[in-house]
């Protein structure tokens, strides 16, 4: 009698929580994939995003991720290399460490408050897709970092002795024979990272501002499609775009981290063998 | 002509060793960048924020109910109030399933369709916080207001909710931390040794005995260390609060009132703050951030431990 009932309690309780996160995904997609069209991709919105498409809203978003890992990307895979083949076990390294991970674990909002406050306001990039790139930089350093070093340190010192041992420096060592081996690793951090940058909305909303209009410049305000579609909800201004935005939205991050975990597996797979 | 040649090589030698030296300075550098950004939003959350502390008094920040900016009078209490009932709220609901969940991934379902399991909790955890909101609002909000509250009028026939309300949030928040808690409570409960679950089973425990009283204590760190990191998620979130919770800064009396969050209220509020104004909501970013703080702190110890007595 009792082990039924534990049984029963863990069957419930998991397939409730399963067909949680399933109903919420379901249900938006059946809700706004009716309402994505070619227009809706290609077309400007206008009456607020009443009317019209996401355009603007899907370069915008292309725009912040993009001016985000140029600025991440080198600093998090320089950084990973020194963290895994440089730095020694030191107090001061430690330190450093112990910062970084700090960093994966501050809230959105406080790197938004921040963004707000350095890079709109205290440099005076004004809300822009620089300032949002920089704020979203800082959330996606920590995810680039830890990912390179994973794949770092999953390649065999004997390819950094050999190479050693012909007579290449350390760093010809790191560029030519160790970093070629992680390129699947760090590919797995970028699209990690560009899923983050996608997802994201309290830090663009207080760095990006919320422009409609397409956005040329670095220092254009813009929006991104998470920002576009709370504005869409949280202001009533159409319930229909705002699935039609959710379910794109929902496509997208579904692909890109279907993407990072096949790539992911397949690193796996390699070195297995 | 042989002397050259050495003297050539040295030099060579020489100048490389330099160019490795520089290398490992710029990659240093790259290194201590997210360091640095850590301590110089720290620096400059505490610069911009402390002000408030001492403008409008510690005790009277912390401890006063009412958040009117217009009125110039900021107290964080209904804020710190608002976001802890959501939140706790949250995790009696995402416990429980939690880590049932992780048992059943763990230690009932056949590992490929627990694979599955996983993969599928995985790429659900990355869906955006702001559509998570977004389906509160549309189907969780009315549901409170349709469904629940008729229920709770049979008891209280005086309550009444718009369904924007701590309950509202809670719900949504908990679906949105089960991620942390299952995956990090499963990683915890299946790296408990063979041996402690297989020492239980011949001294004839039955399975529910084994997870119950074995299993489960022996990951308890683990567990602990998940639903901690998983609260901080919670505490830190922003856009799915601030669609659901319906954003009013005032004591909530039950579990159908509307709250104002720390997260919400500086999303809600940053665009528009004059100076004063501004120097508050920084202020409720100080205190935001020493609690999320401590929650990680807490959870890497959690982790820690366990990691101590597995070696």
């Amino acid at each position: 009698m009792k082990d039924k009932l534990f049984y029963a309690a863990i069957w419930f309780f998991s397939i409730l929580t399963l067909a949680a996160l399933l109903v919420i995904v379901g249900y938006i997609m059946y809700r706004g994939a009716s309402h994505i069209s070619w227009e809706f991709i290609t077309e400007r919105p206008s009456l607020m995003g009443k009317k019209g498409g996401i355009f603007p809203i899907i370069i915008g978003t292309l725009y912040v991720t993009g001016v985000g890992l140029l600025i991440a990307a080198p600093i998090g895979i320089t950084a990973a290399v020194y963290f895994a083949e440089y730095s020694k076990d030191g107090r001061l390294v430690r330190a450093i460490r112990v910062f970084t991970e700090a960093l994966a674990g501050i809230p959105s909002i406080i790197v938004g408050l921040f963004g707000f406050a350095f890079f709109v306001v205290f440099l005076g990039f004004g809300w822009s897709v620089l300032s949002g790139g920089l704020s979203v930089s800082l959330m996606i350093l920590p995810i680039l970092i830890r990912s390179t070093e994973e794949a770092l340190k999953t390649v065999p010192l004997s390819y950094r002795e050999g190479s050693l041992s012909l007579g290449a420096s350390k760093w010809e060592t790191t560029r030519k024979v160790v970093l070629p081996c992680c390129r699947k690793g760090i590919l797995t951090g970028l699209v990690l990272s560009m899923g983050r940058v996608v997802g994201e909305t309290a830090v663009i909303m207080l760095t990006v501002g919320g422009a409609l209009k397409l956005p040329v410049s670095i220092f254009d305000s813009t929006r991104t499609m998470s920002l576009h579609m709370y504005i869409l909800a949280a202001e009533g201004i159409s319930q229909e775009k705002a699935f039609a935005t959710a379910a794109l939205l929902v496509l997208i991050i579904l692909v890109i981290n279907g993407l990072a975990n096949i790539i992911g597996h397949r690193i796996g797979g390699s070195n297995g063998k | 002509m042989r002397i050259i040649t050495i003297a050539s090589e040295q030099k060579r030698r020489r100048s490389r060793s330099v160019r490795e030296a520089t290398i490992e300075r710029l990659l240093f550098l790259a290194g201590i960048v997210g360091a640095l950004s850590v301590a110089l939003i720290t620096v400059f959350l505490f610069a911009s924020g402390l002000p408030a502390f001492a403008n409008f008094g510690l005790g009277n920040f912390l401890f006063e109910t009412r958040w009117s900016p217009t009125n110039g009078v900021y107290g964080t209490l209904a804020l710190t109030a608002g976001t802890l009932s959501v939140t706790l709220t949250a995790l009696v609901i995402g416990i429980p399933s939690g880590v049932a969940c992780a048992v059943f991934l763990s230690e009932i379902l056949p590992p490929k369709a627990a694979r599955a399991f996983k993969f599928a909790i995985e790429l659900l955890a990355g869906i955006p916080s702001v559509v998570y909101g977004f389906f509160g609002l549309i189907v969780v909000v009315p549901a409170v207001r349709m469904y629940i509250l008729p229920i709770v009028r049979l008891w209280d026939p005086d309550a009444h909710t718009t369904g924007l309300s701590i309950l509202s949030g809670a719900i949504i928040l908990a679906v949105m931390i089960l991620p942390t808690i299952v995956s990090l409570s499963e990683n915890a409960i299946s790296s408990v040794p063979e041996e402690y679950k297989e020492a239980s089973l011949a001294l004839g425990a039955n399975k529910r005995q084994t997870i119950a009283r074995v299993l489960i204590p022996a990951a308890k760190s683990g567990i602990l260390a998940s639903i901690i990191l998983g609260m901080g998620r919670a505490v830190g979130e922003t856009m799915a609060v601030l669609l659901i919770t319906g954003n009013a800064a005032v004591m909530p009396k039950s579990l159908l009132d509307p709250v104002a969050t720390l997260t919400g209220t500086i999303a809600m509020e940053m665009s528009y703050a004059d100076t004063s104004h501004q120097q508050a909501l920084f202020a409720v970013g100080v205190i935001l951030f020493l609690i999320i703080m401590l929650l990680n702190a807490v959870a890497q110890t959690a982790a820690k431990r366990m990691g101590a007595r597995r070696s």
